[in-house]
């Protein structure tokens, strides 16, 4: 298979769903044209107007239509442009999309998903750089995506567009131009389903979206230095691949938790604590996180680099948590 | 009728259809019998949470949706039983809801705030007051993309027209030309303040004309004149001629919750208010065209008997299976019960 960008995946698993299926559809501001990011690119020259739909700049109205869309038989897509202004949309997400099912009691599904682009990218500053996957993963309903790569990005979009649960999908803003090799085949993902993107003994880093790549170059470095690390990429967030930290994490005994995100009440104190009361007489150390300070992200890069987990800290991490730092 | 541009307007005298008028009472007094059986039902503790009665308003959800098809869409608020009962929903599966128990429309998992029956196109009431309304233009675009002349109802409180959603709603609603009757209920009250007190300029119907979406005032305690209106508009919106607005005024005569005995209200308002209460207006109009007081009497004791019997009825029922309390969640990641209770 040819080699296809992160942002193209996306563009190409939506359109296949749309092909697939005519009550697809997406709605958000400017996809006429798009999109922010050229996501849309096309796509409402292909299917017209009325399922590639520009809207008004109203997050709390494109969210709530897409409930009552979804409720009512389609499929909607909900473009957000960033993750930050999803905030406007809140209720809409939180108190309608992920409670209908439930509260009505199994009479209605909500399956639309929401594409919320997450993580700091070029100076964006402090309203459009957040990434906030542990809000939507501690709301009962809801299934969080966070892929790392175009071949995730086009299969758990697709399974996104599938499912009947709403879905808040989230892809990193620095991953858009990363290339690398398509789907093998046109399937959806599965939820739940991590995967070990490098093989080793000594620990195990648990991770997801961009800072794949971040854990991997670490992975790399201490390689040279004969540190063999594990990396899993969890892929989802919710339900998350319980049973794969656990089996790598009882091999490697020891385990770091790293993210983009805030590390205070971020997604990595799940996995570390499920990771302690499951495997507490099986590590030989405490389980490690590792995330951002807690601070708004900052505009000018020396400081922006400030809020960044680097290789280099996930290095220092790893070897706080062999015991030779 | 007019189009209310001008203003409030009230039903013409003539014209009548008192067989229909009398039908509608009828629907009138069961709204009104299921209210007062959930405010007896909480007096005895059978009836769980917050319960938001809606006595006082009953012609505005009567005759709103008396005009309605079965597959037309329905959005309503917290204090929504009465418009779900109009919609066609079976009362006594409204009355185990509200009770929490095994057969109720939503199986005891929602309550009386959050009552749904969507085999009859109605799509919940709502906790958060105005965000029905985005979920009503959404239903509205689905209907567009899968082709077909239902319309959608969305029915709102006085409150709501102060929150975000109501104005991006309304745009939305214009500018994709969708078929969505918005109806503003305005009883007055925001929960325990006077809304005028909090709401500048003229209120839903001025905010809905600056966005050039056609707004109809009327008195929405007058049976006849929200029949007439909503069978005006029902037809213009199922022609493609959408959205509108009503804004009916009624008045809340009771607490904003059955546990809410109002104080705050200066004494004598509520009491003057019962004289324009659209259950008595509405008699006098078929006293007046000849229909026996026996006959309205009969009507009403009906409504109370069905009712009683469904709060008795509701009482005597089991409980939905606590289990249920983990179905529905979701499909990828379903919760499983507390581990500290299993085994």
């Amino acid at each position: 298979m040819a080699d296809i960008t992160y942002l193209e995946a996306g563009r190409l698993a939506l359109a296949e769903e749309m092909d697939r299926d005519p009550l697809v559809w997406a709605l958000g501001e400017d996809l006429g044209r798009g999109g922010v990011f050229k996501q849309y690119d096309g796509l409402q020259a292909r299917f017209g107007a009325n399922r590639i739909v520009d809207t008004p700049i109203s997050e709390a109205t494109i969210m709530g239509a897409a409930v009552g869309a979804a409720m009512s038989g389609t499929r909607p897509v909900v473009e957000m442009r960033f993750s930050d202004f999803a905030l406007c949309a809140v209720d809409e997400l939180v108190n309608q999309a992920a409670k209908a099912r439930y509260m009505f009691g199994g009479q209605t599904r909500v399956p639309l998903v929401v594409r919320e682009p997450i993580g700091m990218w070029r100076s964006s500053a402090a309203q459009h750089s957040q990434s906030l996957e542990a809000w939507y993963a501690h709301i009962p309903g809801l299934v969080v995506t966070v892929p790392a790569t175009p071949a995730d990005n086009y299969a758990l979009l697709k399974a996104a567009i599938r499912s009947d649960d709403p879905v808040v999908h989230m892809e990193h803003k620095n991953l858009w131009a990363l290339k690398g090799p398509a789907a093998e085949t046109d399937a959806p993902a599965e939820f739940g389903r991590g995967v070990v993107r490098r093989k080793g003994s000594a620990i195990t880093i648990v991770t997801w979206s961009a800072a794949v790549w971040t854990a991997l170059d670490a992975a790399a470095a201490m390689g040279v230095e004969g540190i063999d690390i594990e990396v899993i990429d969890l892929r989802t967030l919710w339900p998350w691949d319980r049973e794969l930290v656990l089996e790598s994490v009882s091999r490697t005994r020891r385990a770091l938790v790293m993210h983009e995100a805030v590390q205070a009440g971020g997604f990595g104190a799940e996995i570390a604590a499920t990771i302690a009361e499951e495997l507490h007489h099986r590590l030989d150390g405490p389980v490690r996180r590792l995330g951002a300070p807690r601070a708004p992200v900052p505009y000018a890069p020396p400081m922006e680099e400030q809020l960044k987990i680097t290789a280099g800290d996930v290095c220092r991490a790893v070897k706080v948590a062999l015991g030779a730092a | 009728m007019t189009d209310g541009q001008d203003g409030a307007v009230t039903a013409a005298a003539s014209n009548r259809d008192i067989a229909r008028l009398t039908a509608l009472h009828g629907l009138m007094a069961r709204i009104r019998a299921f209210e007062r059986a959930a405010e007896t039902g909480q007096t005895r503790g059978s009836v769980l949470g917050a319960v938001h009665l809606s006595i006082g308003q009953e012609a505005v959800a009567a005759g709103v949706c008396a005009q309605l098809r079965r597959d037309d869409l329905l959005l309503s608020t917290h204090r929504g039983h009465g418009h779900t009962l109009a919609k066609g929903a079976d009362a006594r599966a409204m009355m185990l809801e509200l009770l929490g128990k095994a057969g109720g429309t939503s199986n005891g998992r929602g309550g009386s705030m959050h009552i749904a029956d969507f085999s009859v196109g109605m799509l919940g009431a709502n906790g958060v007051v105005s965000a029905n309304i985005p979920i009503a233009v959404g239903a509205a675009q689905a209907i567009r993309l899968k082709g077909g002349d239902q319309v959608v109802v969305c029915l709102f409180g006085d409150g709501a027209i102060n929150r975000g959603p109501f104005m991006e709603g309304l745009n939305w609603a214009k500018v994709f030309n969708l078929p969505v009757l918005f109806v503003c209920e305005d009883n007055g009250w925001s929960a325990t303040t006077r809304t005028s007190e909090l709401t500048a300029g003229d209120g839903a119907a001025a905010r809905a004309r600056s966005m050039d979406v056609t707004a109809i005032e009327i008195d929405g305690n007058d049976l006849a004149l929200v029949d007439e209106t909503a069978r005006e508009v029902v037809a213009r919106l199922r022609a493609g001629d959408g959205p509108i607005l009503i804004h009916a005024r009624t008045y809340r005569l009771l607490g904003h919750t059955a546990s809410d005995t109002a104080g705050y209200r200066p004494a004598g308002e509520a009491e003057g208010r019962w004289e324009g209460d659209p259950m008595r207006r509405n008699r006098a109009v078929l006293e007046a065209a000849g229909v026996g007081a026996h006959e309205i009497d009969a009507l009403e004791q009906a409504a109370t008997d069905e009712m009683t019997r469904a709060l008795d009825d509701a009482e005597a029922a089991p409980f939905a299976p606590a289990a249920l309390a983990f179905d529905d969640v979701q499909d990828a990641g379903a919760p499983t019960r507390f581990w500290t209770r299993e085994g």
